[in-house]
């Protein structure tokens, strides 16, 4: 008898915890994408504050899926939702973070950041049309390098990914032959080429093969050393992948509240801009006025100079200061700032 | 109810319990066939079945979608993994039960045991990063080389070895399956009797022969029960293949080629899935592979007890 009693307290004062414990954790499912910053902003965060986050990284298509059932606290996705569907589903949303892209190449000889690419060359490429590295196309844009006749090997991504969904959107932007014959979205019927699961099979695939071409997120291919292009973008100029030609891109992006901030960002007409740019956006429930105050803290922590330098550590372009204001205002007109 | 009377309250209790149990493996059978008809109603109405079991077509953007493709690589490399995975089994059982000598059976059992209770993933990881580069720089070349070159069966080996293909697939599996097969034949071999053993040896019959004509007659039955049971894990394996097969959704003769099965399709694309056509269409493919399993492993049961009954007559 006695020690059920002890069983029954300890389990009580076990479940309390736990209750206590619910209020102070932030639940959140999405992309797969801003994972490693959103746990690292999570760890000052709780230093700072004591809440904690518990993100789980099922891909945004979940992440969409599960705020949309209002299970968790708030959801991730890469690609915005459209204003329309964003109302239908009573949700709201914002960009958090910006992220881009580069084509990873294996071309013996060829070290990052010297060959030339422009998105028709990239297009032809994924298309099959160009099938050898030594291509009219290619020549003409990497007068001074020294080409080899080898067949290019195609790697995509084999699963469904917001990744795919930004570089299919920059290549049907400007390519109408991909828009009419592939068009775009997170997995799409590739012509040609071999898939890699997630950025670590692309990535594995085209270290590991010879004259291949693959595209990745900036931040994998910095951290796994591969080599890769310059682009040419929309204003004729040639440009590095860096946090500020991919802060630049979205600084021209047409951000508007009234359409919860949906828009495109590839192919931005500056000429210092990331051609393969996209932000990363946060959804919340639009009733749960107070749970979302919480969450906002959190984004809006996420936003301080402190969040900026936990981002740039890992390689992602915080959003640029305007865009933040925005952002914060759009909190503000819906009561959760 | 005779069977109930005269039982103790807790004979009763026990056997109620144990048939709660087993009923609910039914239940949850039952439960999973409903869930996917369910989901997949809205893609069964949308593309019916023949038509979807037969188009090769798999395009998200135009919500276009086909399933052959998917069991046609399903069917490969499950077949390939058979091919790969049967003889080297009966191996390693005929060697653990006859040959081996006995402080060997012990070690080379628990060996086998071991290679069963590595997690898929793992087989994945080694395969993407380990056996895929072996099989692109070597293997593969070398028999585009060999047989390759000959007539008729060179079609299976045409393309550029990458690594990335149904070949490097039906190994892994094959080597996944391995464990299953051989232990489950290996207690098979055990059942022989020795009276019968060891009356072919005191005739004169050799290792070999006492192999051919006695325990493998003799155990037809649990080996092909082995077969069965690897067959079942080879058709719904998920990770290991989903590393290095590619998911490119195309019906093609060659072995050194990129393809997609069913749960690899699955394992891939689930996660992402944002139209309701799209979804409800893998619901539809995890359908047909339970269907597909069933039929399979119902056929093969029904082999054996006719097999069985044959034998005892």
């Amino acid at each position: 008898m006695k020690r059920i009693l002890v069983l029954i307290l300890a389990l009580a004062v076990v479940l309390s915890f736990s209750a206590v414990n619910a209020a102070e954790t932030l639940n959140g499912a999405g992309a797969t994408f801003p994972y490693p910053l959103y746990s690292a902003w999570a760890y000052e965060y709780s230093k700072v504050t004591g809440v904690k986050l518990n993100y789980q990284s099922i891909g945004s298509g979940g992440g969409v899926r599960q705020i949309v059932s209002r299970t968790v606290d708030f959801g991730a996705s890469d690609d915005a939702l459209k204003p329309e569907d964003v109302e239908k589903d009573r949700l709201l949303q914002w960009p958090q973070v910006i992220g881009g892209e580069v084509l990873a190449i294996n071309v013996p000889g060829i070290k990052s950041e010297e060959m030339v690419l422009d998105v028709e060359t990239v297009c032809k490429i994924f298309l099959g049309e160009i099938k050898y590295w030594d291509g009219q196309k290619i020549k003409a844009l990497n007068p001074s390098l020294k080409l080899p006749y080898k067949d290019i090997t195609v790697v995509h991504r084999s699963d469904g990914s917001g990744t795919t969904a930004v570089f299919t959107h920059y290549l049907a932007e400007a390519c109408p032959v991909w828009k009419e014959k592939v068009g775009e979205g997170k997995s799409v019927n590739w012509p040609v080429g071999i898939g890699g699961k997630g950025n670590e099979g692309v990535a594995n695939y085209v270290k590991r093969t010879p004259y291949s071409i693959g595209y990745v997120e900036f931040a994998y291919a910095k951290q796994n050393n591969l080599t890769y292009t310059l682009l040419k973008n929309p204003a004729g100029k040639i440009v590095k992948p860096t946090l500020e030609t991919f802060a630049e891109a979205a600084a021209h992006g047409d951000y508007a509240p009234k359409k919860h901030f949906y828009t495109w960002v590839t192919n931005v007409k500056s000429p210092n801009a990331w051609p393969i740019v996209a932000a990363t956006n946060i959804l919340v429930a639009k009733e749960k006025v107070e749970q979302n105050k919480r969450v906002v803290k959190f984004f809006d922590w996420a936003f301080s100079q402190r969040g900026d330098e936990l981002a740039k550590g890992l390689v992602y372009a915080p959003l640029p200061w305007s865009l933040k204001n925005k952002v914060r205002a759009y909190w503000k007109e819906h009561g959760i700032y | 109810m005779n069977f109930f009377k005269k039982r103790n309250p807790v004979d009763l209790t026990f056997s109620f319990i144990t048939g709660i149990a087993s009923l609910s493996v039914v239940l949850i059978v039952i439960g999973i066939l409903y869930v996917l008809l369910k989901e997949s109603s809205l893609s069964i109405e949308r593309f019916g079945f023949i038509k979807f079991i037969t188009s090769v077509d798999w395009d998200p953007v135009k919500e276009s979608f086909g399933a052959a493709a998917a069991l046609y690589g399903t069917l490969v490399t499950t077949i390939l993994a058979l091919i790969i995975a049967i003889p080297v089994a009966i191996g390693i059982a005929i060697f653990v039960t006859e040959v081996a000598p006995n402080f060997l059976k012990g070690p080379v059992g628990v060996a086998i045991e071991l290679l069963a209770a590595i997690p898929s993933i793992i087989y994945g990881m080694w395969g993407l990063f380990t056996l895929a580069p072996i099989m692109a720089k070597y293997v593969e070349p070398f028999l585009k080389r060999t047989i390759g070159k000959l007539p008729l069966v060179g079609i299976l080996f045409e393309g550029t070895p990458l690594g990335i293909d149904l070949l490097t697939a039906s190994t892994i599996l094959g080597i996944m399956i391995i464990p299953f097969t051989a232990s489950i034949s290996r207690d098979a071999f055990n059942l022989t009797p020795s009276v019968v053993k060891e009356s072919a040896y005191a005739v004169g019959a050799t290792k070999w022969e006492v192999v051919r004509d006695v325990i493998l007659p003799y155990s037809k039955l649990g080996v092909f029960g082995g077969v069965v049971i690897s067959l079942g894990r080879a058709l719904g394996e998920t990770m290991a293949v989903a590393f290095v097969l590619g998911n490119n959704n195309q019906i093609t003769s060659s072995l050194l080629d990129a393809a997609a099965t069913v749960t690899v399709k699955l394992a891939n694309e689930f996660t992402e899935a944002d139209k309701d056509v799209y979804l409800s269409s893998l619901y539809y493919l995890a359908l047909l592979l339970f269907i597909m399993s069933f039929i399979v492993l119902a056929a093969a049961k029904f082999f054996i007890l006719k097999a069985e009954r044959r034998y005892q007559r």
